[in-house]
């Protein structure tokens, strides 16, 4: 990556390390990520890949390293991860929908609290993302009264309804049903098609294979390996990546 | 082939079902030791029926009760000035009736089902020796009162809509310190009539409603703190809740009545019932925090992440998310935790308050009733009893319906 291009970046990440108490979880990882790209993050279970993109939005804290979100710099100042938060938005695998509140309160929560928008606009806005990720009809139900595709598609569309200019996914299909697997894929691959800079962790490999641009290979805490799907697939560098894929796929 | 098609759903299996005699046979009678013991069981069944039905239309206690039902629903409290409380009773009716109509659900079945009572109410009373003239309105008059205003109420509350909705909820607030001004008075129309005076069922609501309208935001902000990050506000907490869960109510009562004043510069007196009630508040806020507590606890970790994720600062994901979560994982415990409040308060006889408990002790100590045989109190602690037991079932129905409202779209 040549430096003319940095200015790009809109994820940076210089030598980020953490420790859970002695435990070394990340190790040194570095990345940066340009505007518009899609990224999928991959490994074995423990290989810190999910405490890595949770650092970018700062639900875990890192202890060395650099964290700079859309020219914002991590620090310990609140109004900091404030700003870095309403600029990102997050996908879990445990959906995390508000139980108590209807789907369209669920998407029109923060838009209304945070950004202080009305909520007339707000509810125009959830509307056209319900419509965008295809369950529009099921607005003013409660999260316990769908499936799990469908709620994972409210959480997307509750997280981009706070216009973010990353998303992040934490193995966004690991809890749910095969069959439902697609539903929200397709939506995913609707969203990196549109433009939407997207750090992904997943085991998908269609996935990868079809929307990444780049695919970061970890193993204990560590990036072992990155590189565009056609390089990571046909022609890994690393025996580790060699090892991880030929049991996945 | 020859199988079942699978696909094809089947009618369910029919069940055997039994008539009445058939039910009793298989059911209590179906070996010799099965019939000792329902015919021994319907025997002493009938002991105990027939023996308190004989005594409740023969006791001649009765007339104690009913000569009394002032005694017990007001104590003393002036006669010529106990239109206030029934004011108080209305404008707490007409509230409830009127947020029926705006919000309808909930608020809509408890008002319909007041409403009902009121006028099961308004039929024995009309029976009742017609009351001393200087009081306001009679008690049946007073049911069909209340009943017609919570209808009057909804139906207002209905044309009116969502515009009535920030008047009323601004209604709700003022009410607490309307009903006490009612009450107690502030001289001109509404002469002051000292607390000392106030006692029965009157005061034993007063102190619960009380208790469980401070107690409720004491006890979530006790809740909170112990859950605090800051070291001080945490061990505060944790020593304040601690503290009151290791004594009995009986002593925070003493503590507030008798060993108050001996902390606070002298002639300094606060009222007694102000003191009671502050005692049952603190008492019942520790309680209330340790079970707001549990239901904080029992909320997944995810929920505020991803409330922290979309932006929300800590107070709002915890007044937004948390909170109400919490809240409505444990009303069934709140409840259960105010209708023993609502007992509790009788433990104010102690300190010299006449509640309901205290009413009735008064009217058993009645000399008029000194010749009656057996005495009076079994008939006047029988009906206290039932009253106790009249509001505390009324509540715990309540929180079954906020309960099964509140579950809509829970799996």
């Amino acid at each position: 990556m040549s430096d003319h291009r940095s200015s790009d970046d809109i994820i940076i990440c210089e030598a980020v390390n953490k420790w859970y108490g002695e435990y070394h979880a990340l190790r040194d990882v570095s990345l940066r990520v340009k505007k518009g790209e899609v990224i999928v993050v991959f490994g074995p279970s423990g290989s810190g890949k999910s405490t890595f993109i949770r650092t970018i939005n700062r639900l875990e804290e890192h202890q060395e390293g650099r964290i700079i979100v859309d020219g914002i710099e991590m620090s310990n100042d609140i109004r900091n991860i404030d700003a870095i938060r309403r600029e990102t938005g997050m996908v879990f695998q445990q959906f995390n929908l508000f139980p108590h509140l209807t789907v369209i309160d669920n998407i029109t929560l923060a838009p209304i609290w945070v950004r202080k928008k009305t909520r007339k606009e707000s509810e125009a806005r959830a509307l056209e993302l319900l419509e965008r990720v295809g369950i529009k009809e099921q607005a003013r139900k409660f999260p316990g009264q769908l499936s799990g595709g469908q709620q994972q598609r409210v959480a997307i569309a509750r997280a981009l309804a706070m216009e973010p200019r990353i998303m992040l996914f934490d193995e966004p299909t690991s809890a749910l049903d095969p069959e439902m697997i697609k539903e929200v894929l397709d939506v995913m691959k609707e969203l990196a098609r549109s433009g939407m800079t997207m750090l992904c962790v997943t085991h998908e490999m269609g996935f990868a294979r079809e929307v990444a641009d780049r695919m970061v290979f970890m193993d204990r805490g560590q990036i072992v390996e990155e590189g565009t799907p056609e390089q990571i697939f046909t022609n890994p560098r690393q025996e580790r990546t060699k090892l991880f894929l030929s049991q996945i796929l | 082939m020859a199988t079942t098609d699978v696909s094809q759903p089947r009618a369910r299996p029919v069940r055997q079902s039994l008539d009445v005699l058939g039910w009793l046979r298989e059911n209590l009678f179906n070996s010799w030791y099965n019939v000792v013991i329902t015919v021994a069981l319907l025997i002493l069944i009938y002991q105990v029926v027939s023996g308190l039905a004989g005594w409740l239309f023969t006791a001649q206690g009765w007339p104690a009760v009913v000569a009394n039902l002032k005694v017990l629903l007001a104590w003393t409290y002036p006669a010529d000035q106990l239109w206030r409380p029934q004011l108080a009773l209305g404008v707490v009716t007409l509230l409830l009736g009127l947020s029926a109509g705006v919000w309808r659900g909930i608020v809509l079945a408890l008002a319909v089902g007041f409403g009902v009572v009121c006028l099961l109410l308004a039929l024995p009373t009309f029976l009742l020796a017609p009351v001393p003239a200087q009081v306001a309105l009679p008690a049946w008059q007073m049911f069909l009162a209340a009943a017609a205003l919570v209808a009057v109420g909804a139906f207002v509350g209905n044309a009116g809509g969502q515009r009535l909705r920030w008047p009323l909820v601004i209604a709700w607030v003022l009410l607490y310190p309307v009903v006490i001004l009612i009450i107690r008075g502030f001289g001109g129309p509404l002469p002051i009539v000292d607390t000392n005076l106030w006692g029965g069922l009157m005061l034993t609501l007063l102190l619960s409603v009380s208790g469980i309208v401070l107690s409720f935001p004491l006890g979530i902000l006790l809740a909170l703190g112990r859950r605090s990050d800051l070291p001080v506000i945490k061990w505060f907490c944790i020593a304040y809740i601690e503290l009151i869960r290791g004594v009995p109510l009986v002593t925070v009562l003493f503590m507030g009545s008798l060993m108050l004043p001996l902390f606070l510069p002298g002639g300094e007196s606060i009222d007694q019932l102000v003191r009671a009630t502050v005692a049952v508040t603190l008492f019942s806020a520790a309680y209330l925090a340790e079970n707001v507590r549990g239901g904080l606890q029992a909320i997944p970790k995810g929920q505020t992440e991803a409330a922290r994720a979309l932006g929300l600062n800590v107070v709002q994901t915890t007044l937004l998310i948390t909170l109400p979560q919490a809240l409505r994982a444990v009303i069934p415990v709140l409840v259960g935790q105010f209708i023993s409040l609502f007992k509790d308060t009788s433990l104010v006889v102690i300190v010299g308050l006449a509640d309901l408990l205290g009413a009735a002790q008064g009217v058993v100590g009645q000399p008029e009733w000194l010749g009656t045989p057996g005495g009076v109190w079994r008939e006047t602690f029988l009906f206290i009893a039932v009253i106790y037991w009249f509001f505390s079932f009324t509540m715990s129905r309540t929180s079954r319906r906020i309960e099964q409202q509140l579950n809509v779209g829970k799996h």
